[in-house]
C-alpha cells in the first residue's frame, strides 16, 4: 500500500517535469526577446513621445504630435523607400525563380555548387559589397561605358547617384534572402506531379501555372517578405550609391538619431516604418491567403 | 486457326502496338530491348516483371513521358512515337498516385477535362458521378492529404478515367496499400475495367495481382517479353525456367529425353522413368521437366496405387510446415534435390512426419517441360 503510494507521487512528479519542459524550452528565446527586443522597444515608443532639445534634455511628455509632424515632413521618404524596396523585391523574384527552378529541377548533381554560389556574396561584407557597386556603377567604369556604346545611355548620363542605382544595390544584395526560401519550397515541388499534370493534358506552361508555382507559393512568399522588411528600412544603398534626393526613410531616422540627436523624431519615424511594414505584410498575406497555399 | 499463324494480328481501332521499341538510358543501360508487344483494344493486360526489367519504361513509352531511343508506338493506325504526353488519348495512374495536394478531390479530377477547355455544371455533374463511381461521392471538397491511401488510390483512377482515355496505363498502381486493401482492390480494379471497357496496361512485379486481375500478361525479364499469355498458360505451361519461378513456385528436374508415346515424351530422370507433354520436346537430349507443388500428392512409401499412368518418384520428408490450408513439405529425392509439395489438410496424417519416406505422385499432363538451357 504504501509503495503504491509512492509510485503515485513519483508519477505525478515526473509529470510535472513534463509539463514544465516546454516552457524551460521556451525561457531562454522568450528572456532575450524581453531583454533585447520587447525592453527596447517599450523605450523607444516613450522616446517617440518625448518633447525638448538636446540641451534641455528630452521629457516624457506625451506629445502625439512627433507622429503627425514626422509623417508630414518626410512622407516623400516613406514613400520612395516602400517604392525601391517593392521594385526591388519584384526584380529580384524575376531573377530569383528562374534561377531557384533551374536549380531545383535541372542542375542535377551540381546543385550545391549552384546553392554556394548564391550563397557565397555573403561571405563578403555588406559594406564592402555595396562600395563595390560604387565602383562598378562609376561614371568611368565599364558598365556606363558600356551604356553609351550601345545607346542606352546619354553622352553625360550617370548611373551612379540615381534611383536605379540604388533599386539595382537593393536587388543584388538581398537577391540570396530570395533565392534560398524559393529553392526551399521549388525543391519540394514532386516532379511525378508535373508529369501527372502533362498526362492529364497540361502543356508544360500551363503544368507549372497550375501546379509548380501554386505549389511554390510558400517560398515566393517567404522571400518576398525576408527581402521586401529589411529592404524598407534599409539606409546603405540609398547612402552610398544615391543622393540626397534618392535618401529612404532609414537615411532620415539614421542621420536624426546619429548626426542631429533629435531622439523623439527619429523614435517615432520607426514606429511609423515598423507599422506600416506590419500592415503591409498582414494584408499581403491575407491576399495571397497562405493557409489556401500550406 | 492455323492459317493465322505467321499473318500480322488483325489490327482494330484502338489496340496498342509496340514495334521494335527500344529505350536507352544515358547510353549504356538497356532499359527496353527491340520489344514488340500488340495490346488489344478492351484488354486487361498485365506488364509482369522484376524490377529494372523495363516494364514501366515501356508504360511510359505509352504515355509519352518517356522518349524512344527507336521503334515505335501505335495506337490503332494513329503513330504516338513522337506525341507529347498531353496530346495523347491516354491517362495514367501514377505509383503513389501524384495527386495535386493544393487542390481538392473535386479540382483534382476535373483537372484533366478543365484542360480541355471544359467548366460548368456539366462537368460539375460528371466529376460528382466519377467521384461517386469510386465511392468517394461527398469528399469533393476534401484534400488528398486527409484521405487513406486505398481513397487515394481511387482518387487516382477517378481523375484518370473521367477523361475517357482510350487506354489508361497503371503504373503498380496498388503497391502502396496493405495487404488487404490490395486483394479488394484487385477485384474493384477488375470490376471497374468490365465496366468501362477500355484498354488497361498493368505494370506489376506481383504475379499474383496480375494474375487475379490481367486476361493477358506479358512476362518481362532484361527488357524483353519472355512470354505472353493468359494466366492460366503462364501458369500451367511456362516456356522458360525465369517464367515457371517467377509465377508461383515450380519444382524442376533435370532429365534425358528417351522417346515420344504419343503426345508425351518419355523422361529419363536420374534413372526415374517419367512422362511430359511432347509440346515442343526434340526426340532426345537434355530437358527439364517442371511440377507445381501442389500438383505432387504425397503417400506413405510402398503404398501401391495401379490407377492411370502416373509419375512416382520415392523421396523422405526432410521438413514440414503448416500453413493453415495447406502443409508445405520438404522432401529430398535419392539424388538429393530437395523438392517442395503442398499437401491440402483434408486428411490429417500422422505417417507423414520429418524423416519419413514417401511416394510423390503426379500425373503426367500437370508437369511442363523445359527444353534449352537457361543462360
Amino acid at each position: 500500500m504504501a509503495a503504491a503510494v509512492e509510485t503515485e507521487t513519483e508519477t505525478a512528479g515526473s509529470g510535472r517535469t513534463r509539463s514544465l519542459l516546454p516552457y524551460l524550452l521556451l525561457a531562454p528565446g522568450l528572456i532575450w526577446l524581453l531583454v533585447f527586443f520587447f525592453v527596447p522597444m517599450l523605450t523607444l515608443f516613450q522616446t517617440s513621445l518625448q518633447e525638448g532639445s538636446l540641451q534641455t534634455g528630452y521629457t516624457l511628455t506625451w506629445r502625439v504630435a512627433n507622429y503627425t509632424e514626422a509623417l508630414r515632413e518626410f512622407s516623400s521618404q516613406y514613400l520612395r523607400s516602400f517604392a525601391y524596396a517593392g521594385i526591388a523585391t519584384v526584380a529580384a523574384l524575376l531573377l530569383g525563380y528562374p534561377l531557384a527552378y533551374f536549380i531545383a529541377f535541372r542542375a542535377g548533381r551540381y546543385k550545391n555548387l549552384f546553392l554556394l554560389l548564391v550563397v557565397m556574396p555573403l561571405l563578403v561584407s555588406f559594406l564592402v559589397r555595396t562600395l563595390a557597386w560604387k565602383i562598378i556603377l562609376a561614371d568611368q567604369g565599364v558598365i556606363v561605358s558600356a551604356l553609351k556604346t550601345i545607346g542606352l545611355l546619354p553622352q553625360y548620363g550617370r548611373v551612379l547617384a540615381t534611383s536605379s542605382a540604388v533599386i539595382a544595390g537593393l536587388t543584388y544584395n538581398y537577391l540570396p534572402y530570395m533565392i534560398l526560401p524559393l529553392y526551399a519550397s521549388l525543391e519540394k515541388v514532386d516532379p511525378r506531379l508535373v508529369e501527372a499534370a502533362q498526362d492529364l493534358y497540361a502543356h508544360p506552361f500551363t503544368a507549372f501555372r497550375k501546379v509548380t508555382l501554386p505549389l511554390s507559393m510558400p517560398g515566393v512568399v517567404a522571400g518576398t517578405l525576408l527581402m521586401f522588411i529589411p529592404a524598407a528600412g534599409d539606409f546603405v544603398h540609398a547612402q552610398f550609391l544615391g543622393t540626397p534626393s534618392q535618401y529612404m526613410i532609414g537615411n532620415v531616422i539614421e542621420s536624426r538619431f546619429l548626426v542631429i540627436l533629435d531622439y523623439p523624431t527619429a523614435a517615432a519615424l520607426s514606429f511609423v516604418l515598423m507599422l506600416t511594414i506590419l500592415v503591409l505584410v498582414l494584408v499581403y498575406l491575407r491576399r495571397v491567403d497562405v493557409e489556401e497555399v500550406l | 486457326m492455323s492459317a493465322a499463324v505467321g499473318d500480322a494480328p488483325e489490327v482494330t481501332a484502338e489496340d496498342v502496338r509496340l514495334i521494335d521499341l527500344t529505350k536507352r538510358f544515358g547510353g549504356d543501360v538497356l532499359a527496353v530491348d527491340h520489344l514488340d508487344l500488340h495490346i488489344p483494344a478492351g484488354s486487361f493486360f498485365a506488364l509482369l516483371g522484376p524490377s529494372g526489367c523495363g516494364k514501366t519504361t515501356t508504360l511510359r513509352m505509352i504515355g509519352g513521358l518517356e522518349v524512344p531511343t527507336s521503334g515505335r508506338v501505335f495506337l490503332g493506325d494513329e503513330e504516338l512515337t513522337d506525341r507529347k504526353p498531353y496530346r495523347r488519348p491516354v491517362n495514367t495512374v501514377f505509383q503513389n498516385y501524384a495527386l495535386f495536394p493544393h487542390l481538392n478531390l473535386t479540382d483534382n479530377v476535373a483537372f484533366g477535362r478543365r484542360r480541355k477547355g471544359e467548366k460548368g455544371s456539366d462537368l460539375d455533374a460528371e466529376v460528382q458521378r466519377m467521384l461517386e463511381l469510386v465511392q468517394l461521392g461527398p469528399m469533393g471538397d476534401r484534400r488528398p492529404s486527409a484521405l487513406s491511401g486505398g481513397q487515394q488510390q481511387r482518387v487516382a483512377l477517378a481523375r484518370a478515367l473521367i477523361n475517357h482515355p482510350k487506354v489508361l496505363l497503371l503504373d503498380e498502381p496498388l503497391g502502396a496499400l496493405d495487404l488487404k486493401l490490395r486483394k479488394q482492390m484487385q477485384l474493384e480494379l477488375k470490376r471497374i475495367q468490365t465496366d468501362v471497357g477500355i484498354t488497361f496496361v498493368h505494370v506489376t512485379h506481383d504475379q499474383e495481382e496480375a494474375m487475379t486481375m490481367a486476361d493477358t500478361i506479358a512476362v518481362m525479364r532484361a527488357g524483353r517479353v519472355e512470354q505472353l499469355g493468359s494466366p492460366v498458360e503462364l501458369y500451367e505451361r511456362p516456356r522458360t525456367e525465369f517464367v515457371a519461378n517467377f509465377l508461383g513456385q515450380s519444382n524442376l528436374l533435370e532429365g534425358t529425353v528417351t522417346g515420344h508415346d504419343g503426345d508425351q515424351a518419355l523422361v529419363e530422370v536420374h534413372g526415374v522413368k517419367v512422362r511430359a507433354p511432347a509440346e515442343d520436346v526434340p526426340d532426345a537430349g537434355p530437358v527439364r521437366i517442371g511440377v507445381r507443388p501442389e500438383k505432387i500428392r504425397l503417400v506413405p512409401a510402398g503404398t501401391s496405387e495401379e490407377r492411370g499412368e502416373r509419375n512416382e518418384l520415392d523421396a523422405v520428408i526432410t521438413d514440414s510446415s503448416f500453413i493453415g490450408v495447406s502443409t508445405q513439405f520438404q522432401v529430398r529425392t535419392s539424388w538429393d534435390q530437395e523438392l517442395t509439395v503442398f499437401a491440402q489438410n483434408r486428411v490429417p496424417s500422422d505417417e507423414l512426419r520429418g524423416g519419413a519416406p514417401v511416394r510423390l505422385r503426379w500425373s503426367p499432363e500437370q508437369s511442363f517441360a523445359l527444353v534449352g538451357s537457361e543462360h
